[in-house]
């Protein structure tokens, strides 16, 4: 039973009835004094901001209202395009890696090592975890430059003899899932590996005395039974990688300036904002962000069943 | 188990594999991962017992001395009379301050939504899911026009007040409650004359421990890490949180900026101790952690 399935069973059996309740005097007084607080920052920094966006995409800087005009203007931007491309690239390459070694170390650590070594492994892998933002691109700054790098060999033998050569523009999208992967990872592997505990004993106790091998189990068994827990991964993985900044713009100072300052789209939107004082067509940016986030995080909610609210 | 059934099918028409080759496999893609997740943070610990020039020349992975460890702290909190203090201090006041907000507005909210009824409930409950999964830096922006607009900009409550929204954290409180609290509890006590206050405060909340330990790790772990909205919102250096100091930091430093660095003591050694203490915190937190962690984050799960 994973988090999202109980999340069905609470919600289902509560509504069920229709009989007349008694808790709450005077229909759920105490419930809004309880969520008034939440409610407030909620309207204030959720729904407001979203709405605001909203507004001004679709106005001018004298609020009128011009239409589509923000998002032609911002999408004919000859740095437009090559954001979100950039943005595109480094989000495959970082989900596929992420959700294939995850799943695969997971399931590894949970049935091909000793209960022992795999907890030691876990804690080590997650670490990393606390260097995230700044730290860890100044972490991995470190780890690029051929001259202070541990694996200097490594890199002067893959041709890349000095720190600018790494840096080229065109290896952006490695170096900064190198980055996410290394600080991310951890984390999620500890979240599957409690989620393979999960699964009873006897489902995989009666694999094997059908003879199923370990690799077999984990394909036909273990993964289907966490299959929730990738998908709510992904969607946060998602969630993330849409949000580039720091990253890019830390390596962009590094690289002394030879990367590009609107190398993903929320830098953009910044030198949109704040270099050229366009707020609508920041705000449009951000409104095409969000749509694609929202986009691609229903689509994954909808093929799988997550969050389920709805009663029968 | 319909699952077995189908599975054992498409077994009996496989081949077994030999035992070898998959330990080799496993024990090198294990291997590898821990270079890959451990290395890093070995150099970073290193790195500040050697001077800038030993960085270059020793080993990677050799320890310099003690004594160079002071001096790189001494060059560190020299810098700008001591910012790297008031960085620290003003992070630990905005994680601080916003974690007590947080518990203080989630944990009601959280067991509001899953144990009482009112109307609007199932609202609140599709809008925190929604932001939970918008990406937040987008609405970084319009939160920043919106605290202009209330004049919060360079105050700390721009940063403290949109740290404390943390729908995440309500969804947790919410899935906790509604799994571990049974309602029939509840209506037992309404019945014996207990008000609603009571109920929470005396039945759910002493029962709610192990999920607000989540939320406050969660939450003071992704603030203390935020860069984009202090970033934003704080114009001046003695109110950045330690984060934007790293890059302030960083962008004055001779090796990435050759003009401007010039002639200043903070090098390679410098920033490596100021990673190492920046994410110290958080690094304690991640060490006594991660069970609590596990447990807490499936806490939901284990039930039934």
């Amino acid at each position: 039973m994973t988090l999202l399935e109980t999340e069905r069973v609470i919600v289902a059996p509560s509504r069920r009835g229709t009989t007349p309740r008694r808790e709450g005097r005077g229909r759920g007084g105490a419930g809004y004094f309880f969520v008034a607080g939440y409610a407030l920052l909620l309207l204030a920094f959720g729904v407001f901001p979203t709405g605001y966006a909203f507004y001004l995409a679709f106005t001018n800087d004298r609020g009128q209202f011009t239409g589509l005009n923000q998002f032609v203007k911002v999408i004919q931007d000859y740095r437009f395009a090559p954001a979100f491309t950039h943005m595109l690239i480094y989000l495959v390459m970082w989900l596929v890696t992420l959700v294939v070694l995850v799943v695969l170390t997971a399931v590894i650590l949970r049935s091909r090592v000793r209960p022992g070594t795999s907890a030691l492994f876990r804690f080590l892998y997650y670490i990393p975890g606390a260097l995230a933002g700044v730290a860890s691109v100044l972490v991995w700054l470190f780890m690029l430059d051929p001259d202070v790098s541990p694996v200097s060999w490594l890199l002067t033998s893959m041709g890349l003899k000095t720190f600018a050569a790494v840096l080229a523009p065109g290896n952006l999208p490695l170096i900064l899932m190198l980055i996410a992967f290394w600080t991310g990872a951890g984390g999620w592997m500890v979240v599957m590996y409690g989620a393979l505990n999960n699964i009873p004993d006897e489902v995989l106790e009666a694999a094997r005395m059908d003879g199923a091998g370990p690799w077999q189990t984990a394909w036909h068994i273990q993964i289907p039974m966490i299959r929730q827990w990738i998908t709510y991964m992904t969607i946060m993985a998602f969630a993330t990688g849409t949000q580039l900044f720091v990253e890019p713009q830390l390596l962009q100072t590094a690289s002394l300036g030879r990367v590009s300052p609107t190398w993903s789209p929320n830098q953009l939107a910044y030198v949109y904002a704040f270099q050229q004082g366009d707020f609508n067509g920041a705000a449009a940016i951000s409104v095409v962000l969000l749509a694609v986030g929202l986009l691609a995080a229903a689509l994954l909610v909808a093929r799988s069943n997550l969050f389920t609210l709805d009663e029968k | 188990m319909t699952q077995t059934a189908l599975f054992l099918t498409a077994v009996r028409r496989r081949i077994r594999p030999s035992r070898t080759l998959p330990f080799l496999v496993v024990g090198l893609l294990l291997a590898l991962l821990l270079l890959f997740f451990v290395l890093p943070v070995i150099w970073l610990l290193l790195a500040p017992s050697k001077t800038a020039g030993e960085v270059v020349r020793d080993n990677p992975l050799s320890f310099g001395s003690l004594h160079q460890i002071g001096t790189a702290w001494r060059h560190l909190f020299a810098f700008q009379d001591g910012a790297m203090l008031t960085w620290l201090r003003n992070s630990a006041v905005y994680s601080g301050g916003s974690l007590i907000l947080t518990l203080a507005v989630s944990v009601p909210a959280g067991y509001a939504l899953a144990l009482t009824r009112f109307r609007g409930r199932k609202t609140l409950l599709v809008i925190t899911l929604v932001t939970m999964i918008m990406p937040q830096a987008t609405l970084v922006l319009p939160i920043f026009l919106e605290l202009n607009r209330f004049h919060l900009i360079g105050t700390i409550w721009s940063v403290i007040l949109p740290f404390s929204f943390y729908p995440f954290g309500v969804y947790l409180v919410y899935i906790y409650f509604g799994s571990s609290l049974p309602r029939d509890l509840l209506s037992a006590a309404r019945i014996d004359g207990c008000t609603e206050w009571q109920l929470f405060s005396r039945i759910a909340l002493p029962l709610a421990k192990p999920v607000v330990g989540l939320v406050a790790f969660f939450s003071f772990v992704g603030n203390w890490n935020n860069f984009f909205l202090p970033y934003l919102v704080l114009p001046n250096s003695e109110q950045f949180p330690v984060q934007v100091g790293l890059n302030q930091l960083l962008t004055s430093t001779p090796s990435f900026n050759p003009v401007a660095g010039a002639g200043l003591n903070v090098t390679i050694p410098e920033l490596a101790l100021a990673v190492i203490i920046a994410i110290l915190p958080v690094l304690v937190l991640f060490v006594f952690s991660q069970r609590t962690l596990v447990s807490g984050m499936l806490a939901g799960a284990s039930k039934e």
